[in-house]
């Protein structure tokens, strides 16, 4: 069974996924954000591997990645810094990232080199599932790694279905159909929420974008199993002036 | 050589999932899948309609002013000691070809209901052709440009607002074309019932390669009898074209692409030299990776972040170039040739000396192209004259104040 698996059969509400960016603030900061992210409340950790041309995310991740690519971030110096994370990181690791870094790297080399270090699964939004089914689902299963599909309020019934067949882990469910940081009236994606949990899928659905504070927290894992928060995230990182306390007080306003 | 060419696989046409041989499909986010499923689904249907071929051909002959003459170039061939003819896409309305796919696409989106239009731009002259539409068809326009861009091309910026369109300063990144079309496609995404994003160019994710290419293709339907007419012949021996994304290439090979005897010429951007790290020659300085949607060529670091290209003309100031081109060079059906900076400004001003047509800075790199090849006098040169040269004056302008 899989480590986020086994997240999600210990506790079933509220669970909470953090994204930050590898290389970001600084470029041997990742490890400490994510110790920090375990330390003060994170289920599972979405660990971002930054890319020039990042399409489904907002302005504050892009900056983000842009500021790790300037630091020097890189897929291989990602697992550098990952190679011993497993001795003091014990919550899932989930790699998020583009296609294309990951093919210049080698895609199968990537799924190889990323079990080794402890990576749990992988998001890669401009991976659609014509090419995962016929391509890359293979390898990606082949080395026991999750692989998360997105869903959004304007996909339809049958391909949620069918992505959360080729999901495993868990669904991402995008609350809005919006690029990351997108400031929506959470009250008009309650419903899409609650029709998700009435299809009863496979997967548990974590829930993500526009989520930045306890109410927003709540009201996503009202009909679903937790939430992802992203942008939120990384904007008060870079308003502190340490990482420790700067994601203490962040994850504490958002857990109560 | 012509390697990959099976029996029943066409260079023309993508197969069913938007492939040309390796290259193409559509590498979206979830958020762009339903717009784009949308188009997939539909597209082929609309551009058959009776009333869409109607409308787009009318538009096209009374608005745009084709046919677009094929023109014998004398002065131009006898230096060549050849026969040179001219497409003369310049003579448009709005100076180049990318009205073609504007008039096209736009009709499209009001078959879809969409009342919204957006478009990336770089040099001005996509999103002054979408502008120039969305006045026409009185749809609301907005043209995403990079901040850098904008600075560069005042003109077209004037243009585009004069016309009614909001130009949106892509701020992030590099600033520039490849901003602005990922900045576009946020606001696809976050636009995702009432908008048409007007891509303009042959890239993208599955359909818009093959899209744009047909809406481009009517360049090469009119060659080919304007050819017959004036040679008694439809096929020439080569078919010269300048190639950023590739829109005017596509549109100038296309009905050609399945007569192997004729030789399609992609001329790309050099920039200050192909090894120079200021240069846009994708196919010469690129590998297989996905880009904005699709898999294709694409000027990369080792590490696969893209890289930002450069040439002096804007459009074709592109890290990469459409999937088509991309198995047209893999194939070895077409050849590529690049220019850089300096040869192409050479053209430029070769040729409005000896043929009265100051062309645009893009189109200028296919003509520097004739200087790389050999030709014999019974030879029947087709060079897609893309857009003319209005726009460059400021850069001619600086070539002759050195120059003097």
């Amino acid at each position: 069974m899989s480590r986020i698996t086994e997240v999600f059969l210990k506790k079933s509400n509220n669970v909470l996924n953090v994204y930050c960016t590898a290389g970001y603030p600084e470029l041997n900061s990742t490890l400490t954000v994510m110790q920090a992210l375990q330390n003060h409340g994170a289920d599972l950790i979405e660990l971002g591997m930054p890319y020039s041309d990042p399409l489904a995310d907002g302005p504050i991740i892009q900056e983000s990645s842009s500021i790790a690519l300037q630091n020097g971030m890189t897929i291989q110096v990602l697992f550098e810094q990952l190679k011993d994370c497993r001795n003091t990181i014990h919550v899932p690791i989930i790699l998020m990232g583009y296609m294309n870094p990951i093919l210049q790297y080698g895609f199968e080399a990537f799924c190889q080199k990323a079990v080794e270090v402890g990576v749990d699964g992988l998001i890669l939004p401009d991976l659609p599932e014509y090419e995962f089914e016929t391509m890359y689902g293979a390898m990606i299963k082949k080395y026991g790694l999750d692989f998360i599909f997105l869903i959004t309020p304007e996909t339809s019934e049958t391909r949620i279905k069918k992505l959360d067949a080729l999901s495993s882990g868990f669904l991402y469910a995008v609350s809005s159909s919006a690029t990351t940081g997108n400031d929506k009236n959470f009250a008009e994606v309650e419903k899409y929420l609650q029709n998700l949990q009435q299809m009863h899928l496979k997967n548990p659905i974590m829930v993500g974008f526009g989520i930045k504070d306890h109410a927003t927290f709540i009201a996503a894992c009202k009909y679903c199993n937790g939430a992802i928060i992203g942008s939120a995230y990384i904007k008060a990182l870079s308003g502190s002036v340490d990482i420790e306390t700067g994601t203490e007080n962040f994850l504490q306003n958002i857990i109560k | 050589m012509i390697t990959e060419k099976t029996q029943n696989q066409s260079f023309t046409h993508p197969d069913a999932n938007g492939y040309f041989g390796m290259f193409g499909g559509a590498y979206i986010p979830e958020m762009l899948h339903r717009n784009v499923e949308e188009l997939r689904s539909r597209y082929l249907d609309i551009m058959q309609e009776k009333s869409f071929v109607k409308e787009y051909n009318q538009l096209l002959r009374d608005y745009v002013g084709r046919p677009s003459p094929l023109f014998l170039a004398e002065r131009l061939s006898a230096q060549f000691k050849t026969n040179i003819y001219l497409k003369r896409e310049d003579l448009n309305h709005t100076g180049a070809h990318k009205i073609n796919n504007a008039i096209g696409q736009v009709l499209l989106a009001q078959c879809l209901g969409k009342k919204r239009i957006i478009a990336e731009t770089g040099a001005g002259q996509h999103g002054v052709a979408t502008a120039t539409v969305c006045a026409l068809k009185g749809l609301e326009c907005i043209v995403y440009m990079g901040v850098k861009d904008i600075e560069r091309q005042a003109p077209n910026v004037a243009r585009m607002q004069m016309l009614g369109a909001k130009v949106v300063p892509a701020t992030s990144g590099s600033q520039t074309l490849k901003d602005a079309t990922n900045e576009a496609i946020r606001d696809w995404i976050n636009h995702p019932n009432d908008t048409h994003y007007v891509i303009g160019s042959v890239v993208g994710p599955h359909p818009y390669p093959d899209m744009v290419a047909r809406f481009q293709s009517i360049i090469s339907e009119e060659t080919r009898w304007q050819l017959k007419e004036k040679t008694g012949s439809e096929l020439p021996t080569h078919v010269i074209a300048c190639v950023g994304g590739g829109s005017n290439a596509a549109g100038a090979f296309y009905h050609f692409l399945e007569d192997t005897a004729v030789q399609l010429i992609a001329v790309e951007a050099a920039g200050h030299g192909i090894n120079s790290g200021m240069s846009a020659a994708t196919t010469q300085l690129g590998k297989p990776g996905i880009l904005h949607g699709s898999k294709s060529l694409v000027m990369q670091t080792i590490d696969g972040q893209v890289v930002e290209p450069h040439s002096i003309s804007a459009g074709l100031d592109y890290p990469g170039i459409g999937p088509l081109h991309a198995h047209l060079y893999k194939t070895g059906r077409a050849t590529f040739l690049s220019a850089t900076d300096e040869e192409a400004l050479k053209a430029a001003f070769e040729v409005s000396k000896l043929e009265g047509i100051i062309p645009a800075l893009e189109t200028a790199h296919a003509f520097a192209a004739l200087h790389q090849m050999h030709f014999k006098p019974t030879d029947v040169i087709v060079i897609c004259l893309s857009g003319r040269g209005d726009k460059d004056l400021s850069t001619y302008m600086q070539a002759m104040e050195i120059n003097a």
